[in-house]
């Protein structure tokens, strides 16, 4: 069986050419963001946060060397590239898809109208005209009721930034619902879901409070699968919803 | 209701001077009911039902249940043992391969063996152990780097230790050894890595081989025309659970584990036997008597690594020795025992890769339900509508209870499968919001992902009795007592006595850590204690004085 590998890889070697990679495979979201995390982890250091580090070989570009299809990509990763700096990675088969699915990501998000904006100009109109730090936060700046959005480039793609800004019921996370919880008493309770058992709900609610709530003291409780977040459809041109994306794109977390 | 119950113990207790203090022999673990101050075996007794005859805990005391002790792992692992308690004496393993003879009373320890496993060890999910057996005073236990150590269980000093496969082709022993008459049996890990799996006895005094049984048949072997190629040499079919075992019928039971690789099956056409089979083995020389394959063909992984639990009941009104097993593939089974015959199977979970059972119990596949490149949407995803923890059958209330994943799924892509010595051999990533080995990131949890239970079936016809509902899923075992009670947990770290007829929450104690482990109880000084490992820690419980 490994010796199928082997002609595949020899063949691109010989020809010299850089390949951009196929879309062949419909990967997740949650591959995309697990991907981002394993890579930080494992290709960070020589491939650089923008995937270009090394020469000849560039991600958001699609270019690379030795690789065509998903499966090549695949294999490198597995066994590295003899005679390079490339090692073998000792990762599971769902991590080495969710590298691919990463991976893949960045030539979409690059690729993509929304992602190819101005970030300076996406910053000023993220903190003015969008007035995003109402309920976002990044690097320490603004509220905290909705998701940190500190390291937001490094986990999300164009496509769903852009999906976001523009129909948030639709792009919900799970991690970002909100509950809604009546008490005995009649009192009503909204906040971002933190953590939830079969027997309590912890959350943040709308003045940055962590309240934790006993379920059987609940008289209703709901977990909302809307945003509460206003769609920006609209009301950015789609110029500066580019530049908003290309900004949020730009943020790789603290390092 | 507390005092007259313990008066009552105490007095039994009292009539019964010296019945215990010896060795384990053979004679004891046959008869381990007799004694059920002790949990001599890893299900508690051969039958492996998990049910204990006492009955201090009661339904109405079980609100009064309080720690008495804890101990504290160094190890980060899951904690996945079930302890041995013999006259006082608790016997516990932690991961990866250390030995505790703790005071079952007070949790101080009476001697600590530390194994240290080669570097070779790989195993798949996780470098855990999950206890140890006994046969006179000496302890058997399986290693990761697929060794089998014999201990003496008062000095706790290694007597033998022999090798049982190569940790470099990623061969491991993670289950707790059965004991049988002068055996010592063990399954092998390692189906991720494209072993050849196997079950094997070993004589208990020496640690030489007695028997060994090829879960993948070799050429000229009964069952070997189900592998195409040579992929049977790569075939898994894992053992990693303890199995049970019937006197009467002189029968090992073991439940086999995928084949290899697991979400990709181009290479290896047909049923791929004895993989996600139920097996019957000759106790004394290993030869099967029977199989019944659960998952013919399997592209999902879907092991039949499960305790085959025994019970002799009524069978459509009459006497019969059966076997129970909810399976990881979503199918609650009832089969004869003395000939592997199906007798009922039905759903237990939300199931789609099949649309049902036909007559003699072989599932019939759901159109377009293979993994694809692309991903395929299965229910249930990758660890199953139940997996390797321990059920249990209570004879009083004649339920079976499962530990189960509810509306649980996986979009599995297939990839390719190339087998590289040592190395990963699955062909395909199964991908799922709901984290496969412990809790992930806390606030994911919706109705989308499914959910846990304790769910209590009547094997007789499938009817759901009662469930237990969590938010997240469960990888516990589950006890219960003569008195009706259910003790169990779950993966958000609660742990819960239930009522073993109806399901009503008694008691629950929240332990910060998941209850991965089968929970037993035992008996030191007219006091039952119940014990369970969450988190990194083994906690105690009894009632309040």
């Amino acid at each position: 069986m490994r010796t199928l590998a082997i002609p595949a890889v020899a063949l691109v070697l010989a020809s010299g050419l850089s390949i951009p990679l196929a879309a062949q495979q419909r990967y997740l979201s949650s591959d995309v963001e697990a991907g981002s995390r394993l890579y930080r982890n494992n290709c960070f250091a020589c491939h650089g946060p923008e995937g270009n580090s090394i020469p000849g070989v560039d991600f958001r570009r699609g270019q690379f060397k030795r690789v065509s299809t998903d499966d090549d990509l695949f294999r490198v990763i597995v066994n590295g590239v003899p005679g390079t700096s490339m090692p073998p990675t000792s990762v599971n088969d769902a991590a080495r898809l969710a590298l691919v699915a990463y991976i893949r990501s960045l030539h979409d998000s690059a690729t993509s109208a929304a992602g190819s904006g101005d970030a300076a100009r996406g910053k000023i109109l993220f903190e003015g005209k969008g007035t995003c730090l109402t309920c976002h936060r990044v690097n320490g700046k603004g509220s905290r009721v909705a998701p940190d959005l500190t390291e937001v480039g490094a986990i999300r793609t164009a496509e769903y930034l852009e999906r976001s800004i523009l129909a948030p019921n639709e792009s919900i996370l799970p991690e970002h619902r909100v509950v809604r919880a009546v008490t005995r008493q009649g009192a009503v309770i909204t906040g971002r879901r933190l953590n939830e058992d079969t027997h309590t709900i912890q959350l943040i609610d709308q003045d940055e409070h962590l309240r934790s709530l006993d379920k059987s003291e609940l008289k209703e409780y709901t977990l909302l699968t809307t945003s509460s977040m206003p769609s920006y459809q609209g009301k950015f041109s789609s110029a500066e919803l580019a530049d908003i994306v290309t900004y949020l794109l730009s943020l790789k977390g603290v390092e | 209701m507390t005092k007259p119950i313990l008066m009552t113990t105490f007095l039994t207790l009292a009539a019964v001077p010296g019945a215990v203090f010896g060795q384990v022999t053979w004679d004891r673990l046959l008869h381990a009911e007799r004694e059920p101050q002790n949990w001599l075996t890893y299900s508690g007794n051969n039958n492996a039902q998990r049910y204990s005859t006492l009955s201090q805990i009661s339904r109405d005391n079980a609100k009064n249940l309080e720690m008495q002790w804890v101990y504290q792992a160094r190890s980060l692992e899951k904690f996945e043992a079930t302890p041995l308690v013999v006259d006082g004496v608790m016997y516990l393993t932690e991961a990866p391969n250390t030995v505790l003879a703790l005071d079952a009373k007070t949790g101080a320890t009476f001697w600590v063996y530390e194994y240290r496993p080669s570097a070779d060890a790989r195993p798949c999910c996780g470098a855990v152990n999950r206890g140890v057996a006994i046969l006179g005073d000496t302890l058997f236990m399986g290693t990761i780097d697929a060794h089998l150590v014999a201990i003496d269980a008062k000095a706790g000093r290694p007597i033998w230790n022999i090798q049982v496969g190569d940790p470099k082709l990623g061969y491991s022993v993670t289950h707790a050894p059965l004991v049988v008459k002068d055996k010592v049996i063990v399954g092998v890990a390692g189906a991720e890595y494209g072993i050849r799996g196997f079950i094997a006895a070993y004589d208990a005094a020496t640690g030489k081989e007695v028997w060994r049984f090829n879960t993948i048949p070799g050429p000229g072997e009964p069952g070997h025309e189900t592998w195409t190629g040579d992929s049977w040499q790569h075939g898994g079919g894992s053992a990693w659970i303890t199995g049970s075992y019937d006197p009467s019928l002189n029968m090992v039971y073991w439940g086999v584990g995928n084949p290899g690789a697991d979400w990709n099956a181009d290479n290896r056409k047909g049923d791929n036997l004895y993989s996600d089979c139920a097996i019957a083995l000759d106790a004394d020389t290993g030869k099967l008597k029977w199989y019944f394959q659960f998952t013919p063909h399997d592209e999902y992984d879907y092991d039949a690594v499960q305790i085959p639990v025994l019970v002799d009941a009524n069978w459509k009104g009459s006497p019969r020795k059966m076997m129970m097993w909810a399976n990881r593939n979503g199918f609650f089974y009832v089969l004869d025992r003395t000939n592997g015959k199906f007798l009922y199977g039905t759903p237990f979970t939300k199931q789609t890769w099949a649309v049902g059972l036909d007559e003699a119990g072989r599932p019939i596949r759901a159109p377009n339900s293979s993994p694809t490149p692309q991903g395929t949407l299965v229910y249930p995803g990758v660890q199953g509508g139940t997996n390797w923890y321990s059920p249990s059958y209570s004879p009083r209330t004649g339920l079976f209870y499962i530990s189960t994943w509810v509306d649980y799924y996986m979009n599995v892509a297939k990839m390719p499968a190339e087998y590289t010595e040592g190395q990963r051999y699955t062909g395909g990533a199964p991908r799922s919001p709901v984290p496969t080995l412990q809790r992930g990131p806390i606030n994911t949890w919706t109705a989308e992902n499914g959910s846990g239970e304790v769910l209590a079936v009547d094997p007789n016809t499938g009817e759901k009795k009662w469930q237990f509902k969590m938010t997240d899923v469960t990888g516990s075992g589950i006890l219960t007592t003569a008195s009706d009670v259910v003790f169990s947990g779950g993966r958000e770290g609660f742990f819960y006595a239930l009522d073993a007829r109806n399901g009503t929450m008694l008691w629950k104690a929240a332990l910060g850590g998941q209850v991965a482990s089968g929970p037993i109880t035992y008996r030191v000084d007219g006091k039952q204690y119940v014990a369970v490992a969450a988190g990194h820690a083994l906690f105690t419980f009894a009632l309040r004085q």
